[in-house]
């Protein structure tokens, strides 16, 4: 094979990496969507705040300490220890179940029957809130975030592409934990929603709000079930692109590139945020490797909004989603 | 006593039809004229104009134009940010290649550059509507703003990749670049904001904004009841897109003199933008001017307050600003999901019937 397509492929290798992030913040959309119908752009912020949250605990900072010390004029900073990463990762996912529920208490609540579109832009407030909050909270300076998840070039990788084609790939090793962990994640999801009672409870609230209401689901619990598995998911896309590349603002525009993931994927399908977030990571990729020489690079920014518009003219329910059928 | 038709006699049509119907409304109305042309000049100070007034008057007519697509047509889009991006750069390409035009007619054609952009990134409304229209609008933000900073021919070539405003005069009075005075770039963005929501207020009342406000309520009904779709959506657009475009075109040009693309209308201007047409109301003329007011206003009292008055860092104030604006908007939407202009409407009611309660 020339080297031209090994690179290619190469490259079409660490999109599938990429994609895998997409995905695990796109799932979280697709849930929430599913079970109440909020489109939440919150999703992105939340696995930043997962991931910052996580970091505090790790490292034992003072929350608020920014805050405190700006006030009362102290110097405090952090408690003196260290937690080890499972202990913060538990505390972690319940802080985001209080967060759930403070969402599901304090919005959603009041929020009932509005228009999607309101609901939306609710959730841009939700986002812009919860991004504030984790600044002043843990302050907002670039955080190294370490679960013991190994990094740097995979040799297994690299040995078994050089014996087959001669030239080594590189890739990264956490991306194929990030693969697996995927993995893991989807197949527990399936199987909580299929043979759970409350995974039942919430496919029939995804089905029909009022039908589910009246043979008794709690519409409120089931709200802040799924916002939790939301958080819970978050906080993995959090661990994962954290560890990549540090927790920091950025993280939160992963949000934005999730919009085309679900358009491409469909926004009530969970396969289809897989498929989507896979297909985003690796097109961009090869768009700017092929492309680049011609257009120049960065395609990265729009080639993924681009490909959705394109998609939408097409085929807006997207690869898997229910058909759109709309009555007067 | 104060607020009352009765006794506001109409005798023809003209006055019948007027934007104002009832006199309290008008003397209001010329007062805020006298303030602004005759008050404010006296009293306007360079910190003053640069920090509130003349922000405030350029995002009034950005928010005007977004109110039009989302609050009168019902069209969201998160793009505004490039297309003031695309009234800034045509008003720099325009400018450069023809020193001898005057400059209200560059703002003018640069208005009109961003509506045909406008038109060319709505056509996908036609077919698709909702958070759809929202991926395809960001796709315009997106690609527009990369466009704008990778060819050279958009910034004409400077190193800095930055474009910068020539010094350009308006009747005699230099208006543009370092030496134009406060009171010159304030009297300019005045006089445009007053057009154009002049402009936005008598659109929307007509048979433009009519059709407009059947495609928001319902569309497919609005069709079977004889608005064609494809004439009110699309000159939703370029409606919309030409009062970002002169907003855009007013940033470079007079406020901030130069820019960078990817800087000054990155994605978080867009949402500020959204920020002030929901906060101010959707679908309200005076909703666009409010809500301008407060999100311009908010940050520079938090500052005062925060930083100059309490000595915070100014990262934490910054940080607690975000966190304001969101909540802001979870309670504005919660408790008056039309926004502050929803509020004066009440507030109208009661003065119906002061001094009766009922």
């Amino acid at each position: 094979m020339s080297d031209n397509v090994l690179f290619a492929l190469e490259a079409a290798a660490n999109g599938l990496t990429v994609g895998i992030m997409y995905s695990l913040v796109a799932l979280g959309f697709v849930l929430i969507f599913k079970a109440s119908g909020i489109f939440n752009f919150a999703q992105g912020v939340l696995a930043l705040f997962a991931a910052l949250t996580l970091v505090g605990f790790q490292t034992g900072q003072v929350p608020f300490s920014h805050l405190i010390n700006a006030i009362f004029g102290t110097n405090i900073h952090d408690f003196g220890f260290t937690m080890p990463a499972v202990l913060a990762i538990i505390l972690t996912v319940l802080v985001m179940i209080l967060i759930a529920i403070l969402v599901e208490r304090l919005v959603l609540k009041h929020l009932v029957n509005q228009e999607p579109i309101i609901l939306f832009m609710a959730t841009i407030g939700l986002a812009y809130f919860l991004e504030g909050l984790g600044d002043i909270m843990w302050g907002a300076e670039v955080k190294r975030l370490d679960v013991g998840i190994p990094q740097g070039m995979s040799p297994w990788v690299d040995e078994v592409t050089y014996n087959l084609f001669g030239y080594g790939f590189y890739l990264d090793e956490l991306s194929l934990w990030a693969l697996g962990i995927a993995a893991v994640l989807v197949t527990a999801l399936v199987i909580f929603s299929q043979y759970t009672k409350q995974g039942r409870a919430l496919r029939a609230v995804a089905d029909d709000h009022q039908a589910a209401l009246s043979v008794g689901i709690s519409l409120r619990f089931i709200w802040v079930l799924t916002w939790s598995i939301a958080g819970i998911v978050a906080l993995v896309a959090g661990i994962m692109w954290g560890s990549k590349s540090g927790v920091q603002f950025s993280l939160s525009l992963i949000a934005l590139k999730a919009l085309p993931v679900l358009i491409l994927g469909g926004f009530t399908s969970i396969p289809g945020a897989i498929v989507g977030g896979l297909l985003i990571g690796v097109g961009e990729k090869l768009f700017d490797f092929f492309m680049q020489p011609i257009i120049g690079g960065a395609t990265e920014n729009w080639f993924a909004y681009m490909l959705a518009l394109v998609f939408l003219l097409f085929r807006p329910q997207g690869l898997f989603g229910e058909r759109i059928i709309e009555r007067v | 006593m104060l607020y009352r038709e009765a006794g506001d006699f109409k005798t023809s049509y003209a006055s019948d039809n007027q934007t104002f119907p009832i006199r309290f409304d008008r003397t209001a109305y010329w007062a805020v004229m006298a303030v602004a042309f005759l008050l404010v000049p006296m009293v306007l100070t360079d910190y003053w104009a640069n920090s509130i007034v003349i922000p405030f008057l350029i995002y009034v007519i950005a928010a005007l134009g977004l109110n039009i697509l989302i609050g009168y047509t019902g069209l969201l889009s998160l793009g505004t940010a490039a297309f003031m991006a695309v009234g800034a750069y045509s008003t720099f390409k325009l400018t450069t290649a023809f020193p001898e035009m005057p400059i209200y007619i560059v703002f003018i054609l640069s208005g009109l550059v961003t509506s045909a952009v406008g038109v060319l990134f709505g056509l996908p409304s036609l077919k698709i509507k909702g958070f759809y229209l929202a991926v395809a609008t960001l796709a315009a933000q997106f690609f527009l703003i990369w466009l704008f900073t990778r060819y050279g021919w958009f910034f004409n070539y400077s190193s800095t990749g930055q474009i910068s405003m020539p010094e350009r005069t308006m009747f005699g009075v230099v208006i543009t670049g370092a030496s134009a005075s406060s009171t010159a770039v304030y009297f300019t963005c005045l006089i445009f904001t007053v057009a154009m929501a002049w402009l936005a207020r008598n659109l929307t009342r007509g048979t433009l904004g009519r059709t407009w406000m059947a495609i928001r309520d319902m569309d497919i009904a609005a069709e079977i009841i004889g608005v064609n779709p494809l004439i009110a959506k699309l000159s939703s657009f370029a409606v919309s897109s030409f009062f970002v475009g002169v907003a855009g075109a007013l940033t470079f040009a007079v406020y901030l003199g130069a820019v960078e693309a990817g800087e000054a209308f990155g994605i978080n201007k867009s949402f500020l933008v959204l920020f002030m047409v929901i906060i101010g109301g959707l679908g309200s003329i005076l909703g666009s001017f409010l809500g301008a007011a407060f999100l311009v206003v908010l940050p520079v009292l938090l500052k005062l307050l925060l930083v100059d008055g309490l000595g915070w860092p100014s990262d934490l104030a910054r940080h607690l600003e975000i966190m304001i604006i969101g909540a802001l908007i979870i309670i504005v939407l919660i408790a008056e999901p039309h926004g502050m202009a929803a509020l004066w409407r009440t507030v109208k009611e009661k003065l119906r019937l002061w001094p009766f309660p009922h």
